[in-house]
């Protein structure tokens, strides 16, 4: 990392998000809500990356994600890492990957569930991490890449 | 064996030794239905969905061993039509039976329902997605033709793309070294999820397009209702419907053993000629669905 990281410049506390594959930079500021964000956001995108050729960074000051947003991220971009920052300070790293088991963040594509129509929390296990397939716990239908919306 | 207080949603939720069990519990009430051991229990039969023919054979299980039943057949006149939650009718309905049956039109509400339920529940068909007494009365009825549910031939006759209960028995039977025969029109070929699940056992499958291309190496031939609504085109079906009824002309050269299974209703799929032949079991088959929900029931409460 070093001097390349300071192509976007550093903030005091919050979240780096690095890593993300750059096709996916704009996606991920969406699904993470942080076109509203009211913090100072810094992103790049096609930087030279050795693991993914282009990638994508962002850092956002006082931003900590939840576990919800977290997983949401884990499905989007699976290579990112995640960096939380204190008083400029590395605090934690993370390599989030895809989990085995995702609850209340994806809808379930099947109309007929009832995940859709009562006030249930969605229950996914994650059948495939390569090409992503979540089977609902409850219909047992199963959402690909193409039916995914998130809650 | 104890399965004193275990939901069924899903057929996978039990072991193969655990619905064996089950089988062997339901031919001791086949030599005797009439077992008061359920008296003072109460049996809660929670139909969102109206089905006679299951609710029915519920509650003949319940009033045979002496259970009382309580609950409805639609559910127009319940509470839900108020716009009460499935989750609270279940947790209210709790409080006032012993174990719950329930039946829903959507997917996955058993599932719920078991989650908030604070006693067993047993699903009798969500959607299209589960139903497995209907299996374990399949299984039982097999069992009992042919005296064993190891190394037989079986053919699924008809829609083998959307019948649950095809699904669930094929998953099933994979524990037991079968022999699939899949008969059906080229659009409502058994899925390929299904076909996986045969293949991960190491067994063998053919597909076949007419029923008398198969009939004669068979054990058991279980056929499903073809319906107009499954075609997109309906000159497809007009052109594939008749080659899915099984006539009694068919059965000339048909093993000894074999017999034919059907889940009902049957509309025109099944000949009446054929009701008096030997093979014909679909009825006996039904009468079997109230002793493997005896049996169910039974262990369930912890009263086998
Ligand atoms: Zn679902």
């Amino acid at each position: 990392m070093g001097k390349k990281e300071l192509v976007v410049s550093a903030i005091k506390n919050g979240t780096v998000i690095d890593h993300i594959p750059a096709d996916k930079l704009f996606q991920v500021v969406r699904t993470l809500g942080l076109t509203d964000c009211n913090t100072q956001v810094l992103m790049a995108n096609n930087l030279d990356s050795t693991k993914l050729g282009k990638k994508g960074i962002i850092k956002c000051q006082d931003v900590y994600l939840s576990q919800n947003e977290i997983n949401k991220l884990a499905l989007v971009a699976p290579s990112a890492t995640l960096i939380t920052i204190h008083e400029y300070e590395i605090t934690e790293k993370i390599n989030i990957g895809i989990p085995s088991h995702i609850e209340g963040t994806v809808k379930c594509y099947n109309p007929k569930c009832i995940t859709n129509v009562e006030n249930v929390i969605p229950k996914f296990d994650v059948i495939d991490k390569d090409d992503l397939k979540l089977q609902c716990c409850y219909c047992q239908k199963v959402t690909k890449k193409d039916t995914l919306t998130f809650l | 064996m104890n399965l004193k207080n275990r939901n069924l949603i899903s057929i996978s939720d039990y072991s193969k030794e655990e619905y064996m069990h089950i089988l062997k519990l339901a031919a001791e009430f086949e030599r005797q239905p009439v077992q008061n051991i359920a008296e003072g229990k109460v049996v809660a039969t929670l139909f969102f969905e109206p089905s006679t023919r299951t609710r029915l054979s519920f509650e003949s299980a319940a009033c045979r061993m002496g259970a009382k039943v309580i609950g409805f057949s639609d559910a127009s006149n319940s509470s839900t039509a108020k716009g009460e939650s499935l989750a609270d009718t279940i947790r209210t309905v709790s409080c006032y039976a012993d174990i719950i049956v329930m039946r829903h039109p959507l997917e996955g509400a058993a599932r719920v329902a078991s989650e908030v339920a604070t006693v067993p529940v047993i699903n009798a068909g969500d959607g299209a997605n589960q139903h497995p007494t209907q299996c374990m009365l399949d299984l039982y009825s097999i069992l009992t033709t042919q005296g064993t549910l190891d190394n037989l031939d079986i053919a699924l006759v008809g829609d083998l793309k959307y019948g649950r209960t095809v699904h669930s028995l094929v998953e099933a039977m994979c524990n037991f070294n079968t022999t699939f025969h899949l008969i059906s029109p080229e659009s409502l070929k058994l899925p390929s999820i299904v076909k996986m699940h045969i293949k991960k056992h190491n067994l063998k499958y053919y597909q076949y397009s007419e029923i008398p291309e198969a009939i004669n190496k068979v054990d058991i031939l279980y056929v499903t209702r073809v319906q107009r609504e499954r075609f997109l085109d309906i000159q497809d079906y007009e052109k594939v419907k008749n080659s899915y009824v099984l006539d009694r002309s068919m059965l000339t050269n048909v093993k000894s053993n074999m017999k034919i299974l059907h889940p009902l209703p049957r509309v025109n799929e099944i000949a009446t000629n054929v009701d008096s032949t030997e093979q014909a079991y679909y009825f006996q088959q039904a009468q079997n669905g109230v002793y493997v929900r005896q049996a169910l029931i039974a262990a369930i409460l912890g009263l086998k």
